[in-house]
């Protein structure tokens, strides 16, 4: 069955996309998001919006296999944004991974070439909250000195997997956590050690 | 689709009656553009004609029957009422009803065609060519 969307889309996509811009400026910093409360359940209200925000028919989508297995995921995301199906993490422009702690190697993704680096995946991924959890120091642009953030169900080597990402760059992914009602960025211009 | 897309505003009224109280909007009519595309030449080559303004829209009933608008123009209580009555059709309890209501507006359509038919018919005229005598 299909669920409904932003109960207003143009000032819901816009608040949504406004909270977007202002997490990637500020890598590490935790933005509020107004979530679609009619959302399919396995996507929950907060990644459904960031989604419902970004992705539309130009772009493609990956689904992790508990969201790609979710007739209701599908046919939201297939009502709501047009946007193709892939079943390879390389091809999408957008990858939806419900679960942070099953999240997939980040060098499986598209990283971008030299020329054209903006042709990578960003990766929304859903995690537990922002408040306890593995603690880790952030660095770099939109940082003022160092910021420490802790984040609640991902995966044990996340510093590694995003240190190897960081020696990518200009290349590499972006990350959007989401949780209940809230998100958070780490770009690819963030560093990140453990605490 | 096609016919409810042509019915007039009072005849999808007369369908949607009684409205359902179950339902849920998943698209708000919302005007377009959309491309018109045509096929030219002897051998129909595709070519595009230009834009045309479209209203879409798209609800859901309580069983789960999603209804799809599509009406040309700027036509918002059409499209609306268009995705309604397409939902209803789905629901095996309403379909007779629906479906007689159709067959009404599409012998409305066809008597149309068939006068315009004849007002054009009135008037034709037959062209050939005459061999130049030399």
């Amino acid at each position: 069955m299909i669920a409904q969307g932003f109960a207003d889309p143009v000032l819901s996509g816009q608040k949504t996309f406004r909270a977007l811009m202002d997490a990637m400026a500020r890598p590490g910093s935790i933005q509020i998001i107004d979530g679609i409360k009619t959302a399919p359940e396995a996507l929950g209200p907060t990644m459904s919006a960031v989604a419902l925000s970004l992705v539309d028919h130009e772009t493609t989508i990956h689904l992790d296999r508990r969201l790609g297995d979710d007739a209701d995921v599908r046919a939201f995301l297939a009502f709501h944004t047009s946007a193709p199906r892939t079943s390879e993490c390389a091809n999408a422009d957008f990858a939806l991974v419900s679960d942070g702690l099953a999240m997939p190697d980040l060098a499986a993704f598209k990283a971008g070439t030299n020329a054209y680096p903006d042709r990578s995946t960003t990766l929304l991924i859903g995690i537990s909250g922002f408040h306890s959890g593995r603690r880790y120091i952030l660095s770099g642009p939109g940082i003022d000195g160092i910021a420490t953030v802790s984040l609640d169900g991902a995966r044990a080597d996340l510093a590694e997997q995003l240190s190897a990402n960081r020696q990518l760059f200009p290349c590499g992914v972006d990350i959007i956590f989401c949780a209940a009602g809230e998100i958070m960025a780490l770009p690819r211009s963030t560093r990140i050690s453990e605490a | 689709m096609g016919l409810l897309a042509r019915a007039t505003l009072s005849e999808l009224q007369d369908l949607a009656q009684p409205l359902p109280l179950d339902i849920t909007v998943l698209r708000e009519p919302e005007v377009g553009l959309v491309l018109v595309r045509g096929r030219i030449g002897g051998d129909g080559q595709p070519f595009n004609v230009g834009e045309a303004t479209v209203t879409r829209a798209a609800v859901r009933l309580g069983g789960g029957e999603v209804g799809y608008g599509h009406v040309l123009g700027r036509a918002p209580e059409r499209a609306r009422l268009g995705a309604i009555v397409d939902a209803l059709w789905q629901a095996p309890d309403h379909r007779p009803r629906i479906e007689s209501g159709l067959l009404a507006i599409d012998q409305r359509l066809a008597a149309e065609a068939d006068v315009k038919r004849r007002q054009v018919a009135a008037t034709r005229v037959d062209f050939f060519t005459m061999v130049r005598g030399e």
